[in-house]
């Protein structure tokens, strides 16, 4: 496989979300429709999408979402599983064989559960063990990636136009409360299976239109904490950077927008007395995590989304709501495919979260 | 006026119909097709939904009427015509444009009117009825751009950052100076009644075709902006 430097493909990608804030279920239907009129945005080299609320009947259990190499690198992968999780269910994740989708790894789900006596053994608690062992598969276990890790959600992901990747892994026959869209058009990362968007750890799952500049200030940083960059595409440091700020940190979504997009200085020392201090507080406390370059994302997590643009707005978003769903697109037209009626429609500006939760008790 | 159903329509077959089409035409059913009118002159057309990024680049004398907002990009590049839009508009109107005007009822996003430029009788235009995003006019080398604040929000007029890097052409904020911060290179002041003079007709234009009242668009101030030819742009780069 080539990397960075040894091939260059121009630029483009597509984002789409919807959640309902009544934790209403809808199908995949919904988000693919979106992705359709942004067509041109991919190339064909990678699509994905997230869904949350899916497996409701596993809510207790850790969904993995596996790509596997061939036969042996699956084998080797379970017997590491086992050794760490009880596992509750093993299967082929179910897919439409079309033509539009070809090279498939072998893709597999696995619903675990962390045995207890190894988490109270390791002293850890049960969400940073599922973190080190992700991590651990996916640097150590040769030919195999964990792409999706969290509790009652799941990452869907494949090489191809996001259209077809929807009508592929069958998400008609999903239902979430929420769900992220991804069309890839790569820049400077090969297109494959494991370097499609959305990327996942645990509930955090990122979808990404742009490139990141501060890529490996970013890397170099975050993996002092035990992060691996193994997926070949910048995106991932982003969802790292979720899990640590969000999960260890125990920053706020606000606070984790003021961290990768932070404001200039010269626009902090405009800001009122308070603000001004917290803002100055997080540019100082992790300048390392500052994203530069263009991006627009949207975030997911369990019972939620947050969308977000780069401090300078370099790439497109914006935001629409009907009734008790909110819609989150790289383009309007995307949003009127999934909701003709939209309304409120809102460019967010460069650095400004737009945070939507699921009403509590509801997902 | 002839009509064409754009819903299942890719943006090269939407071209190719629009080409075929007569002097004046009706487009229903856009979602999203791009670069809509590309390079297009000496036609009328009106556009139903959503035209997708580049509407209008490179046009060359055609009249474009969109009902509803637009997105990234309008009129990248335009060399000569008129994008009239009935709503808002997305990043990057009027990238790079050389002629022609452009008339946007509501907002604009970031960076409306980059790398406008103007030479001899190719003078650009660009009219924003609501308030526009940062960076509005980015390196901007000439032409005109006008934003009116008509919009009921409540935020600023223009966002953080409005003519970095403006070396050409003019700026009209109605709003009074001073409650924007310019870069250096640049002079903001109250627009004098010659300068407004000079944008009556286009002030007027946007009246006709959103329905406003002229006088009641004057009666406020009005701030022009203008690179300064003391302190040019030129010398960030080079000494000479």
């Amino acid at each position: 496989m080539k990397l960075e430097g040894q091939v260059r493909i121009p630029s483009g990608c597509a984002i789409a979300a919807v959640i309902s804030k009544e934790g209403k279920k809808m199908t995949g239907d919904t988000v693919i429709a979106g992705m359709v009129p942004m067509h041109d945005r991919s190339n064909g080299l990678g699509g994905g999408f997230a869904g949350y609320g899916i497996y409701p009947e596993y809510r207790a259990c850790y969904a993995f979402h596996i790509f596997f190499r061939d036969n042996l690198s699956r084998k080797n992968c379970e017997e590491f599983l086992k050794e760490g999780f009880e596992i509750v269910r093993a299967e082929d994740i179910p897919i439409r064989k079309i033509p539009e989708i070809t090279d498939l790894p072998l893709i597999w789900r696995y619903f675990v559960i962390p045995f207890g006596s190894t988490l109270s053994r390791l002293q850890l608690d049960e969400k940073e063990y599922v973190v080190r062992m992700v991590t651990r598969i996916n640097t150590a276990i040769d030919g195999a990636y964990v792409f999706s890790s969290g509790k009652n959600m799941g990452v869907f992901k494949a090489v191809g136009f996001p259209e077809d990747v929807g009508r592929f892994y069958r998400l008609d026959r999903y239902e979430g409360y929420s769900w992220t869209a991804h069309g890839r058009y790569p820049t400077n990362t090969p297109g494959w299976w494991g370097g499609a968007h959305p990327f996942a750890l645990l509930d955090y799952t990122v979808v990404h239109n742009g490139e990141i500049s501060s890529y490996d200030a970013n890397r170099r940083y975050i993996e002092m904490f035990g992060y691996q960059c193994t997926l070949q595409t910048d995106t991932e440091v982003m969802t790292y950077i979720a899990d640590y700020l969000l999960r260890r940190q125990k920053l706020t979504l606000t606070e984790l927008a003021a961290v990768i997009a932070a404001p200039f200085w010269s626009t902090i020392e405009k800001m009122e007395p308070e603000a001004r201090e917290r803002a100055a507080w997080l540019r100082t406390v992790y300048p390392s995590l500052l994203v530069t370059g263009p991006f627009s994302i949207v975030l997911g997590f369990e019972g939620g989304l947050m969308a977000l643009n780069d401090r300078l707005k370099l790439r497109s978003m914006v935001t629409a709501e009907k009734d008790d769903r909110v819609f989150i697109a790289s383009e309007e037209a995307a949003i009127r495919a999934m909701e003709p009626d939209a309304g409120s429609l809102y460019a967010p500006a460069g650095g400004e979260p737009v945070i939507v939760r699921v009403k509590e008790g509801a997902f | 006026m002839e009509k064409i159903d754009a819903s299942a329509l890719d943006y090269r077959s939407l071209n190719e119909a629009l080409r075929e089409a007569g002097d004046c035409c009706r487009v229903t059913g856009c979602l999203g097709q791009r670069f809509i009118a590309a390079g297009m002159g000496g036609r009328k057309i009106v556009l139903d939904g959503i035209p997708g990024n580049a509407l209008g680049a490179y046009l060359n004398g055609a009249e474009i009427e969109v009902n509803g907002n637009a997105q990234d990009a309008v009129g990248d590049t335009m060399n000569a015509g008129r994008i009239v839009v009935r709503g808002s508009i997305g990043d990057t109107a009027g990238y790079a444009m050389r002629g022609g005007e452009i008339y946007v009822q509501g907002n604009a996003g970031y960076r409306a009117g980059i790398h406008m430029k103007a030479y001899q009788d190719k003078q650009p235009v660009m009219v924003i009825g609501g308030r526009a995003g940062s960076f509005l006019g980015e390196y901007q080398a000439g032409g005109l751009i006008i934003v009116l604040g008509l919009h009921e929000d409540g935020k600023p007029i223009v966002g953080n950052f409005p003519c970095t890097g403006m070396h050409g052409g003019r700026m009209f904020l109605r709003t009074a100076p001073g409650r924007i911060s310019f870069p250096r290179q640049v002079t903001a002041s109250p627009a004098s009644q010659e300068d407004l003079e000079e944008i009556r007709p286009y002030l007027a234009r946007y009246c006709e075709l959103f329905g406003c009242g002229l006088a009641k668009l004057l009666d406020a101030e009005f701030t022009v902006v203008t690179p300064d030819s003391k302190n040019p742009y030129k010398q960030m780069y080079v000494q000479n």
